[in-house]
């Protein structure tokens, strides 16, 4: 019985839809037009109009590195999120009854818990004479501490704690969608577990580790929190240097365009690879 | 159904431990009598938890965020009940790009949203005001609490609407009195999730904040940046006590796994 009234469902989502234009809207695209000014360190903002910001982030190395450095370690994350996370989410579904639940919770609470909490037992944890070198040492893995905080490997560690929620997420709601019959179906006619694993349950499951890989490499390329408190003021990441352009170099068009950039990546990636995924799956999505 | 191996438990119980850590060792740091980060700690001591007490600070960062979630997490379900109503009830074109327009947020990088909002701030002078970094707010958590609500209301029968109509009630006694009860679940679950976003919002308020409206996760990054004491391992471990309250409620209430995984 759909009300065919075609003004009511615009005065019900009205108010909401004007608060998203003003104070999405709006921001975006002044942002937008921020990022094409010309900056000038003795005058600030000039009133005229450039494509040099993004011609200086696409040709200055600087600004290269910092974009390889963020595509690199988000790609890194995500790898580890698959190779670690997707065979935690298969043995948490084989787990029994509450065990089952309670795992899944363990993972996922972290989610809700502040990323600067998570990310200061980190930096606790990887001190040099933090918790995990004293680990280390005491197994004879290594002869003295390891450098962990402000390296790359730190922040990698940190990051896929923060991570792997997502994936598991992912890959825990694929696994729901499984039918058992069908492995039932494929160990009936002769097929040993493993290959009933190898060519049912993982490629059944291969939609739900690739929108997690999306989700997972997104947020990884646009993380602040992490990136700045671990990896510190060389180890730049593209968030961390959009901040940097705003709130200490005060260069705020180049900022807004390393900002545009970062954006328009994103949507990219997301909106691109969940066309793919969804064209490629089509049967696995439809059934 | 498969049964686990040995080695993939043993497997599970070190990611298990990988997950808790981090977690574990902030909230041991946090009962040190000592000066300084040591662990593993020797005795308790309730000495940094007392000492949140006489961080001036902390304390109004806290209460300011408090209110900043409360006021923020309110008016997203507010705008977010009816949005939802729209959504589900009517077949209208532009639906499903309103839908996107409102889920967007969630795929605009936070850094993005912060340059944008500063931007915008610095233009409209309105820089320093509780009111509009309160909205900065809203526009975050939209999509946690538009998802809540819609939920509930796409399993919602209308029988009971109807049936209130038909016996004379008005519209707006309907609306009061049958529907919005009907979703409560949905909104209450939704204000909490959408608390707790806002309450943990730190990427974007980092940009906006200014010393009059300082929130707790970014008083908390700045000081960590600086140096890391005792202080903000207290702080964490009360933070991560008052959100496991907070997910048990969640999970009276809608349950945590539909909160978190999004399907019921």
């Amino acid at each position: 019985m759909a009300d065919r009234a075609f003004w009511k469902p615009w005065a019900l989502s009205g108010p909401a839809l004007l608060v998203f234009a003003t104070m999405l809207l709006a921001p975006l695209l002044l942002t937008a037009i921020l990022s094409l000014h010309v900056f000038n360190g003795m005058e600030g903002i000039q009133d005229v109009y450039t494509a040099k910001n993004y011609l200086e982030i696409f040709t200055d190395s600087y600004y290269l590195e910092i974009f390889g450095r963020t595509a690199l370690m988000s790609a890194i994350v995500t790898v580890l999120c698959v190779v670690l996370g997707v065979p935690e989410t298969i043995i948490i579904s084989r787990l029994h009854g509450r065990w089952k639940g309670i795992c899944l919770l363990v993972i996922l609470a972290p989610l809700l818990i502040s990323v600067v909490v998570r990310t200061l037992g980190w930096s606790i944890l990887m001190g040099n004479n933090g918790v995990l070198n004293q680990l280390l040492l005491a197994l004879g893995i290594v002869d003295e501490p390891v450098r962990l905080v402000f390296t790359m490997t730190g922040v990698t560690i940190a990051m896929v704690h923060v991570m792997v929620p997502f994936m598991v997420i992912s890959v825990w709601a694929s696994l729901q969608k499984l039918d058992p019959q069908i492995e039932n179906a494929g160990l009936s006619l002769g097929a040993s577990p493993r290959t009933v694993f190898r060519r049912v349950v993982l490629p059944q499951l291969l939609p739900g580790v690739l929108s997690g890989s999306i989700i997972v490499f997104a947020l990884s390329a646009s993380a602040f929190a992490t990136p700045a408190l671990l990896g510190g003021r060389r180890l730049k990441v593209v968030a961390t240097a959009a901040y940097d352009e705003f709130l200490s170099t005060l260069n705020w068009p180049l900022g807004a365009a390393i900002a545009m950039v970062l954006l328009v990546a994103n949507v990219i990636v997301i909106a691109g690879c969940n066309r793919w995924v969804e064209k490629r799956f089509r049967s696995v999505f439809e059934s | 159904m498969h049964k686990n191996n040995p080695l993939a438990l043993a497997y599970h119980a070190l990611f298990m431990l990988f997950i808790l850590a981090p977690l574990a060792v902030v909230v041991a740091v946090a009962f040190t009598g000592k000066g300084y980060i040591s662990f593993p700690t020797d005795g308790l001591s309730l000495r940094w938890f007392r000492a949140i007490w006489d961080a001036t600070e902390i304390k109004e960062a806290f209460w300011f965020s408090a209110r900043l979630g409360l006021v923020a997490a309110t008016i997203a379900v507010v705008l977010a009940t009816p949005a939802a109503l729209a959504l589900t009830r009517f077949r209208f074109r532009g639906r499903d790009a309103v839908l996107a327009f409102f889920m967007s947020p969630l795929m605009i990088p936070q850094v993005v949203l912060g340059a944008a909002f500063l931007r915008f701030f610095n233009i409209a002078g309105l820089t320093g005001s509780f009111t509009w970094l309160m909205f900065t707010h809203v526009i975050v958590i939209m999509p946690y609490a538009l998802r809540m609500v819609l939920s509930a209301a796409t399993g919602m029968s209308r029988d009971v609407e109807n049936a209130g109509l038909s016996l004379g009630a008005s519209r707006a006694t309907v609306f009061l009195r049958i529907t919005v009860p009907l979703l409560m679940a949905g909104i209450a679950g939704g204000w909490m999730l959408s608390f707790i976003q806002s309450f943990d919002e730190l990427t974007m308020t980092v940009f906006v904040a200014t010393p009059g409206t300082m929130t707790l996760p970014v008083a908390m990054y700045n000081h960590i940046a600086h140096t890391i004491d005792p202080l903000v391992t207290s702080i964490s471990a009360v933070l991560i006590a008052g959100t496991l309250v907070l997910m048990l409620l969640l999970d009276r209430l809608v349950g945590l796994e539909k909160v978190l995984v999004g399907k019921g």
